[in-house]
């Protein structure tokens, strides 16, 4: 048990970190029923502008600033190249996503010279080393769970109690009808991708925290994953996203605590199939019917 | 006009086969023309084949790079020569693979024809590979929609490469090193006519009435469906012809790299091989050769300059460093993917451009 504890610890913070990125992911499957692709790289962008951003200037500036260049990038992507395919089939939207994703990262690659950034100002009280029971880690494995939980809420609120979160839930029901009903879907839709990509940010900054350099490549994996969770947990539920993730991060780090790193990757990847054939819903998705 | 149109392809094919052997005898093999020529083809095929299954029958998958996986993998490890598998596999004594499939067939043919040979049927064990690896993933996989299928073939992708990773199978992939030292076609002219060779079976295939059948599960699977087609079978058809020509064009890239690492084929290697395909247009076998021919000699020739800050005769260091080669490719990429989404040839072919330049000319008089 003794050993097994440090890996516990570690795979729910992991996990927080994977809900922050999955909500992204499910709040815009929900409107628009597109994966974006370029989320992951969103969550890399964020790690970057932190890591330029801390070294040039005091800490109290440099977080909120990442929080609004990132929300920025959100919103831009969603008007640059997902708005003018509203009309088109599912497929070009997708297409359009990997699209964006492969120019992030090439832009990132030019910018930053191709070399992974090293995080050196990494932010303080966080990055304090304590001890939970025998095992020491990072101050931040234990505030991402808590700060994971306190965002979830207010975004529960935010969407079950405010005026947008009821339209948010309306064109999530139905695009047309809402449309009909008055609601500005692309104030909706351009809201929702800065909800996601400013949790996505908020996810960056704690999930750096513990890695030494951001790389353009970095953002892909924690992306995908964040992505299968979404999927795990019923793609377009938040409660379904935040479980899902907090499961997917305790298994992979209980793999690894168990000697097959090699394989955490991969299991993350063999549950998404699995779930894809078992129950395609999810665990607390509606399921949908086709109509002819 | 149907005789007319297979004499403008012969002859565009002959134009290709002979600019090759011409390429061949006046440069040397590792001039980058060549190696162009050489990428472009093996571009080409799996773009075609991703283009079988994303164009033609309308399943969006994003698996390629790990059925080129297996078909690299599995060139490899049959022809890397005996004297030269023990400082390969150098952590595995070896490797338990102890013969070379070029070797054992120039034994029995003679030393050229063998080798050419025991190399084809190298390629051709990996496309089987990666087929019957697409038969048992397709079982599950295929019932799902769209993006599900997407987000699963990737998936599937990336728990391959773990596997070819895993020390456990070191013996036989050597782990997470290198595999190198094998054989390779050495002018572009092998490439071309085994490329050309393969694509002519996809178009023969497209045009049968398989292909039809594929056209028309894309268009309206219920009413393909109601018309008699079986759309399991033919899905499944499809994703494990694609992933043949896929693990076969893996086998090609392997040859064309000089070694192979698992880590090489990422998901961004699926998303590049899908962007050329949308580009050409999805839905034309033309258009995804143009465009390969058209990506790999700009990425890999053309636009060199503008990584090493000279470019045009425009000397600008500070802007033209390293990165803003692809950076300049996206941002057309996304200009295609945004503004012109039928890409290069829409869904036409290379017949198709004789009869409309034939309409044309007819109108005018």
């Amino acid at each position: 048990m003794q050993g097994l504890l440090p890996y516990i610890i570690n795979g729910i913070s992991v996990g927080g970190q994977y809900a922050l990125i999955a909500i992204g992911y499910t709040l815009v499957y929900g409107i628009l029923r597109l994966i974006n692709f370029a989320h992951g790289d969103v969550f890399m962008v964020a790690g970057l502008v932190m890591v330029y951003s801390t070294t040039a200037m005091p800490m109290y500036l440099a977080l909120p600033l990442v929080l609004i260049v990132t929300s920025l990038l959100g919103f831009v992507i969603e008007r640059a190249a997902y708005k003018p395919l509203r009309t088109a089939p599912r497929m070009s939207l997708m297409i359009s996503a990997i699209g964006v994703s492969y120019l992030i990262q090439n832009l990132a690659f030019y910018i930053t010279g191709g070399l992974p950034q090293p995080v050196k100002n990494s932010i303080p009280w966080i990055s304090d080393t304590i001890t939970i029971f025998g095992a020491s880690t990072k101050r931040v494995t234990v505030v991402t769970p808590i700060l994971t939980i306190i965002l979830v809420f207010a975004l529960v609120a935010l969407i079950k109690k405010t005026k947008v979160g009821m339209a948010m839930r309306a064109v999530a029901k139905d695009f047309q009808t809402a449309q009909l009903m008055g609601i500005r879907i692309n104030s909706v839709i351009s809201v929702t991708f800065v909800i996601g990509s400013f949790l996505a940010a908020v996810g960056s900054m704690l999930y750096f925290t513990n890695y030494p350099t951001v790389a353009i490549t970095s953002g892909a994996m924690p992306g995908l994953k964040a992505f299968v969770a979404a999927v795990f947990g019923g793609i377009g539920s938040i409660p379904g996203a935040v479980v899902g993730a907090f499961l997917i991060g305790l298994c992979e780090e209980l793999i690894k605590g168990a000697g097959y790193s090699t394989f955490s990757d991969a299991f993350t990847f063999a549950l998404l199939i699995v779930v894809l054939c078992v129950k395609p819903t999810g665990l607390f998705g509606e399921k949908v019917t086709d109509k002819v | 006009m149907k005789k007319k149109e297979t004499v403008f392809v012969m002859g565009v094919l002959l134009a290709v086969l002979i600019g090759a052997i011409i390429l061949d005898a006046l440069l040397p093999s590792y001039h980058i023309a060549i190696k162009v020529v050489k990428k472009a083809v093996v571009y080409s095929l799996v773009a075609v084949s991703m283009n079988l299954l994303n164009g033609f029958t309308g399943l969006f998958s994003l698996g390629q790079a790990g059925f080129m996986l297996l078909g690299a993998y599995s060139y490899a490890v049959l022809c890397i020569p005996v004297a030269k598998r023990a400082g390969v596999y150098q952590q595995y004594n070896g490797g338990i693979v102890q013969f070379s499939l070029p070797e054992i067939f120039s034994g029995l043919l003679g030393d050229k024809i063998g080798t050419v040979f025991g190399m084809l049927v190298a390629l051709l064990i990996g496309g089987i590979l990666a087929a019957v690896f697409a038969y048992l993933i397709g079982l599950p996989v295929l019932r799902l929609k769209s993006d599900y299928l997407a987000i699963a073939t990737l998936g599937f992708a990336e728990i391959l490469r773990a596997f070819f990773q895993w020390r456990t199978l070191g013996p036989v992939t050597n782990g997470s090193n290198l595999l190198k030292n094998y054989p390779d076609f050495s002018g572009a002219t092998g490439y071309i006519i085994l490329g050309g060779a393969l694509i002519a079976v996809i178009v023969l295939l497209v045009n049968s009435t398989y292909g039809r059948a594929f056209i028309a599960i894309r268009d309206d699977e219920i009413a393909a469906e109601a018309m008699g087609i079986n759309l399991a079978h033919h899905k499944r058809l499809a994703f494990v012809i694609s992933s043949f020509f896929a693990g076969v064009g893996g086998g090609m890239l392997a040859m064309y790299m000089g070694a192979v690492q698992a880590l090489s084929f990422k998901s961004s290697m699926t998303y590049e091989i899908l962007l050329i395909v949308v580009i050409g247009g999805i839905g034309s076998i033309t258009g995804s050769i143009l465009t390969s021919f058209l990506y790999i000699a700009s990425v890999e020739w053309l636009l060199r300059g503008l990584d090493s800050g000279k470019f045009l005769g425009i000397n600008a260091p500070a802007v033209f460093k390293n990165g803003f080669r692809m950076a300049i490719v996206s941002v057309i990429i996304m200009v295609v993917v945004l503004f012109f989404r039928k890409g290069i040839m829409g869904d036409k072919e290379l017949p198709d451009l004789l009869r409309r330049r034939a309409k044309k000319g007819g109108s005018a008089q």
